[in-house]
């Protein structure tokens, strides 16, 4: 197809040379032969330039195919496939399963065990997004204390880092053991408020077992936030905290009126990420308690994966999947809008 | 005065330092105690601070055993691999982010960033079906294609930050001397943003290592379960074995902490560029 169209310009070149003057005949010969290289070559350009041109609009999705493939199969359809099975009865299970609309969410949100979730869930993220800001926040501040050396505050960042360095297995069984009846912690409370205590039972009492639990979701996860605010804090220049001292300003002053604001960026970015990391926990309560004794930690994500998992209820375990997942888009979503508007 | 004051503070900040350092590492401390004495020494009462008699049977036990030794070798493969088609991802995608302007940019870049709200556990029946369906439930790719979806909206995230502070002259360089773009990528940004790369992978790494939940329930046989799980089937298999159990749960540890300890400054980089700045 290239070469009938880039014939065509040439021999029109050649009619018209030899209508004009017969005399320059030999001259548009030689005219002609060079010229039909070079309009050859000029249209195999302009073809060139198409497909270059092709090429380059193509480029950058080349670039991003794989990802996108990805992203499709394994988020969007797995998102597509989790809300149709919210809307039928018996999915996995049965081979044809029957629409319900919406009777798998009504049964969910009047389900007793599922509002229970919801509020272990609320008292566990509270808590533990609350205490991650105050610890971090004070541990960062230890460590960007002037009064110490630099080689302390290495080796004490290297310390307070630790917890963030082991999985969600280790942790839950390494506080299995600490908080046993006959373990350690239940030993170090009693050797501070004498042998009467008795032996706690952390993790198998109805009414402690949330509070165990969140404490240790304390200790895994406050090691983020200190690691951020150090490195904020860092960023603070120094000149306003010489004048505010010129100005004769306190230190709960300096703190308030200084470091907060200036840190405040990074502290709603961490809150909101740590919303939604600390809704989805699954492994650190999985393993310690299993969301027992009697449903006492059941959060959302236990109760999701016990509906799956120990009752099969792939339909009701769906419903509530969308569920938890509408509550964190929504975060997402106030998340993006503090992005975009502090940029 | 004023130095009388400030000497009180410094004793205040040393008095928290150590009671912090105490709330950190007393628990790791344990640990690793507790992985040195015998099972029967475990619960002793008052409990013992060092090991009554100091022994290594648990380590011993776990390194002799083929069964224990698979778990580990198949948190390695699968980290592994998860880090190689991470990186060779997120350098694709960051590079098509840096570098080209094309339609539909921001919402493929919404979609990826959006990834980090969904919990793993809301996608978990959908592939559980998934899985099934291509005949993938309780194989490596199963563990290794779901974790690549949760770690590479960070990993694009951060090589799209680097890539973005190399001038684009570096690439114009390679492509005037008759380089492709690609070529330009590989040969010229790839090594500059060296110190990038070893972050995410590290970030990756770890997250793969610790991985949970799907390795739980997308895996069935022992011979496809990693560490995390192992750790886990230690408790109530056969009574506890806390010895065994705070044994492989130093040696599972290992090498995480080690990558972060040799690596300290990228992995505190790139911690902070991930959720702070972008």
């Amino acid at each position: 197809m290239g070469k009938s169209i880039s014939i065509k310009p040439s021999q029109t070149v050649k009619a018209k040379t030899k209508g004009r003057c017969e005399n320059a005949l030999p001259r548009s010969k030689k005219v002609r032969a060079i010229q039909v290289p070079e309009e050859n070559a000029s249209s195999i350009r302009h073809e060139n330039n198409r497909w270059q041109r092709l090429k380059k609009k193509c480029e950058p999705y080349f670039y991003i195919l794989p990802t996108s493939l990805l992203m499709v199969l394994l988020l969007i359809l797995p998102i597509v496939m989790v809300i149709c099975y919210s809307f039928f009865n018996n999915v996995i299970i049965e081979k044809s399963p029957s629409f319900v609309g919406f009777s798998n969410y009504l049964s969910i949100l009047t389900d007793s065990e599922f509002a229970n979730a919801i509020w272990n869930t609320l008292h566990f993220v509270c808590i533990s997004v609350v205490a991650h800001l105050i610890l971090g926040m004070l541990f960062a501040m230890l460590l960007n204390s002037s009064y110490l050396k630099r080689s302390t505050k290495t080796v004490f960042r290297v310390i307070y880092v630790l917890p963030w360095v082991f999985t969600a297995s280790v942790i839950a069984i390494l506080w299995k053991l600490m908080f046993d009846p006959n373990g350690v912690i239940n030993y170090l409370i009693q050797a501070v408020a004498g042998p009467g205590i008795g032996h706690i039972e952390w993790l198998s009492s109805t009414s402690l077992a949330l509070h165990a639990v969140t404490f240790i979701n304390i200790w895994a996860g406050y090691p983020f936030y200190m690691i951020s605010i150090l490195a904020g804090l860092q960023g603070i220049s120094y000149d306003l905290y010489e004048a505010s001292a010129l100005d004769g300003a306190n230190m709960p002053q300096t703190f308030f009126r200084i470091t907060v604001p200036q840190l405040k960026p990074i502290l709603i970015s961490l809150v909101m990420l740590d919303f939604v990391w600390t809704i989805q926990q699954f492994a650190l309560i999985w393993m310690t308690t299993a969301g027992g004794p009697i449903n006492a930690t059941n959060t959302l994500s236990t109760y999701i994966y016990k509906q799956a998992f120990s009752k099969y209820q792939y339909s009701m375990a769906s419903a509530s999947s969308v569920i938890v997942l509408i509550v964190c888009t929504l975060i997402a979503i106030f998340y993006v809008r503090h992005q975009k508007a502090s940029e | 005065m004023v130095g009388k004051k400030k000497g009180y503070v410094k004793i205040i900040i040393i008095a928290l330092l150590i009671l912090g350092a105490l709330f950190a590492g007393f628990p790791v401390f344990w640990m690793i105690l507790s992985s040195f004495k015998p099972n029967a020494e475990i619960f002793a009462w008052p409990p013992t601070w060092f090991p009554r008699v100091f022994t290594i049977d648990a380590y011993r036990e776990i390194l002799h055993d083929p069964g224990k030794l698979r778990f580990f070798a198949n948190s390695y493969f699968v980290s592994l691999v998860v880090v190689a088609l991470t990186l060779v991802l997120s350098i694709l995608t960051a590079y098509s982010f840096s570098r080209f302007n094309f339609k539909g940019k921001s919402t493929i870049n919404a979609v990826i960033i959006s990834v980090q709200a969904v919990p793993p556990i809301t996608l978990l029946i959908p592939y559980l079906s998934l899985m099934v369906v291509f005949r993938l439930y309780n194989t490596y790719w199963a563990l290794i294609l779901t974790y690549l979806l949760f770690t590479l909206p960070y990993a694009i995230l951060m090589m799209t930050g680097y890539f973005n502070t190399m001038p684009r002259a570096l690439d114009e360089a390679v492509m005037i001397d008759g380089g492709s773009r690609f070529r330009a990528l590989w040969t010229v940004l790839v090594p500059t943003a060296l110190p990038g790369i070893v972050a995410v992978a590290m970030y990756t790494f770890m997250q793969a290592w610790n991985e949970y939940l799907f390795a739980l329930t997308l895996t069935k046989t022992n011979d496809m379960r990693t560490v995390p799980i192992g750790i886990n089937m230690l408790m109530g298999q056969h009574s506890y074995e806390w010895s065994e159990m705070m044994a492989m749960s130093v040696l599972g540890s290992l090498p995480v902490l080690f990558l972060f300890l040799f690596f300290q400054r990228y992995f505190i980089a790139g911690m902070t560029a991930g959720s702070v700045k972008s």
